[in-house]
């Protein structure tokens, strides 16, 4: 690869006598692909815009009074009575897209990687009291587990928004029980190997409590793949949120994600009116996409099968 | 083996009684019936009436206890919205989505074998370097708004295709199917194909990752050595050898076809099991709700029962690995 050459050489400085940090290590290692630090620059971008949307964007698009009922449905580039240019159309309620989209982004992410780090920290735990825990807990969690994974995601969120209905909350809690079961199998599986180790041996001989073991010496060691889950679980949570959100069960009409935001647009489309669920549809690829490409190359720099 | 069988299948009835209480205790917990189904204006006796003529007034264990005794008779109660047997409704609707299901996993393996096949074979080419970030892209986009693209282009500016709906249909075994009409064909075309993305995504590598390990096997070098044509030794020593896992895992995949194919057909009005499911949830047509997650439910444990079947006659180890829990 010529591109570590490019990348790594940031700073020519005396090289032999330097000792590199482990993240130091990691961070030159990820560098080695130029997509996925493109994908990084691009997430953390879409990620700057969500976090000052009210700051950035030419409009609010929840505030009625900036809102002009004659400026709807106008195509891209047209400029509206407030006297600014909507650069990607308005929306039959005259909202300003870009605007719109800025919002729905701040939905989209909060819902996707709020769920995610429930999931999270619920999966991990579960996993690592399977592992080290053996015997019956181990069965019964792991067989919660499979049953799970057995049904596709999109089922298990129907089931559960079918029982709970709309609403932000009810969408994260939907998002969370789909997703804890991937995490709990990927902990457990590395913890496994990681508790017949020394270290926990000694850990278990100064009779440390258990909890601590388990969190200060077992979870640390079974991070690297835990990232790498979490990843690609953001990513798809934000894709089943916007789907959810589309078929109607997802976030109420008053806070619309990425997702609602094409559904509105959906009838319009019919009559040649793209833009109003085309752009949204392009910010959620744009999302999706960047963290797949930093997630995929964080496998590839994390997974100790493929250390040099 | 007739025990693992025998325990296997015990395995399977408790879950689906466990899933049939939790979908049961879950949709019953939502709302009240009687807010919606009966008109504001109503007086008191009036709603008792119906309250006692949907049998609401149980309490929840009666009403589980009676819906269980009636599910084991097929009957899962009516619906609220159309006023038929919930079952009935959901079966009406199943050939649509099979047909579209199986659509899909047709167009898969039609499109995804083959360009798999040439991205294996020819790693390094620009046009296999194409097809791989397609498959990244098809696993990547939100299928909903892949199909709103394919109806903007194919259907509102070009004007090819029909954007929604079933059209036409012609009977076979008593049933209404789409595909045995030229009308018909035209409308599964894009529902089937946005269904179909994300399984060719997956059918190219599988396939890709198929041909590459299977052209470093001896046989194939043998094949070669033989002095077969190239064309012989991809088609009949490399591509026999790769089709099974490919198959197997098309066919595993049917029930998460099913499953997504809720979006597609919200997306498409496609009238099978899965728009009725979600306009179901919309209008809290509880019945409804109950039967199809129960007949889904059903389907998967049927399926998963099947596959381990397989697999366990396939490989002894897994007999043995239940055996000793």
């Amino acid at each position: 690869m010529s591109d570590a050459t490019v990348n790594g050489a940031a700073p020519p400085a005396p090289r032999k006598d330097k000792v590199e940090t482990p993240f130091q290590r990691f961070v030159s290692e990820f560098a080695e692909s130029k997509i996925a630090v493109g994908g990084l620059i691009v997430f953390t971008a879409i990620a700057l815009v969500a976090i000052f949307a009210p700051w950035i964007a030419p409009q609010d698009p929840y505030d009625l009074a900036q809102l002009d009922i004659m400026d709807g449905r106008q195509e891209p580039g047209t400029t509206g009575g407030a006297g600014f240019t909507f650069w990607l159309g308005t929306d039959d309620q005259g909202r300003d897209m870009m605007s719109g989209i800025m919002y729905g982004l701040r939905i989209s992410l909060m819902v996707g990687a709020g769920s995610a780090l429930i999931a999270c920290v619920v999966g991990a735990s579960l996993g690592l009291l399977a592992a080290y825990a053996g015997k019956k807990t181990d069965t019964v969690i792991m067989r919660l587990v499979d049953l799970q994974l057995s049904f596709p995601s999109i089922l298990v969120a129907l089931m559960i928004l079918a029982f709970l209905g709309k609403g932000i909350m009810n969408v994260v809690i939907a998002l969370v029980i789909v997703e804890w079961a991937y995490y709990a199998r990927t902990v457990r599986g590395t913890a496994l190997v990681e508790r017949r180790r020394e270290y926990i041996e000694a850990a278990q001989c100064l009779a440390l409590p258990t909890y601590r073991i388990l969190f200060r010496h077992l979870l640390p060691n079974c991070l690297p793949p835990l990232i790498v889950v979490a990843t690609m679980q953001v990513a798809r949570a934000i894709a089943l949120e916007a789907t959810l959100s589309f078929l109607g069960l997802g976030v109420p009409i008053t806070e619309p994600s990425l997702g609602l935001l094409i559904a509105n647009g959906y009838e319009y489309m019919l009559s040649g009116k793209y833009w109003i669920s085309f752009y949204p549809g392009i910010a959620l690829l744009i999302t999706i996409v960047s963290i797949n490409l930093v997630g995929d190359q964080l496998r590839d720099v994390l997974n100790p099968r493929l250390k040099k | 083996m007739t025990v693992y069988l025998v325990r296997r299948l015990i395995q399977a009835l408790f879950v689906v009684l466990a899933m049939s209480v939790i979908v049961f205790v879950g949709v019953f917990a939502i709302g009240d019936p009687v807010e919606i189904l009966i008109s504001p204006d109503a007086d008191q006796i009036e709603r008792e009436r119906a309250v006692q003529a949907l049998g609401l007034d149980l309490p929840l264990w009666h009403q589980y206890l009676v819906f269980l005794g009636n599910a084991l008779q097929g009957d899962l109660g009516r619906s609220f919205v159309f006023n038929e047997p919930a079952l009935k409704l959901i079966l009406q609707r199943m050939p649509a989505t099979l047909e579209l299901a199986f659509g899909a996993m047709f167009l898969s393996i039609l499109i995804g074998l083959p360009l798999g096949l040439y991205a294996g074979l020819r790693p390094n080419a620009p046009a296999s370097k194409a097809i791989m970030a397609g498959s990244i892209l098809g696993f990547s986009l939100p299928t909903f708004w892949v199909g709103l693209m394919l109806i903007m282009v194919f259907a509102v500016q070009l004007g090819w295709l029909p954007s929604t709906g079933r059209g036409d249909t012609g009977a076979l075994f008593g049933l209404q199917w789409s595909f045995l009409t030229v009308d018909g064909l035209a409308h599964m075309a894009m529902p089937a194909l946005n269904l179909a993305l994300f399984k060719i995504s997956l059918v190219i590598r599988l396939t890709r990752a198929g041909v590459r390990e299977t052209m470093l096997m001896d046989y194939v070098k043998f094949a070669r050595a033989k002095g077969l044509s190239p064309a012989r030794v991809t088609f009949v020593h490399v591509f026999k050898n790769i089709l099974i896992p490919v198959v197997t895992v098309v066919g595993l995949e049917l029930g998460s076809t099913i499953a997504f194919s809720v979006v597609t057909e919200s997306v498409f009005a496609w009238p099978g099991m899965g728009k009725l499911i979600i306009d179901s949830i919309n209008v809290l047509d509880r019945p409804v709700i109950v039967a199809y997650l129960m007949i889904i439910v059903l389907m998967f444990i049927t399926i998963n029962l099947i596959v381990d079947l397989t697999y366990s006659m396939l490989d002894p180890r897994v007999r043995l690995e239940t055996k000793g829990t």
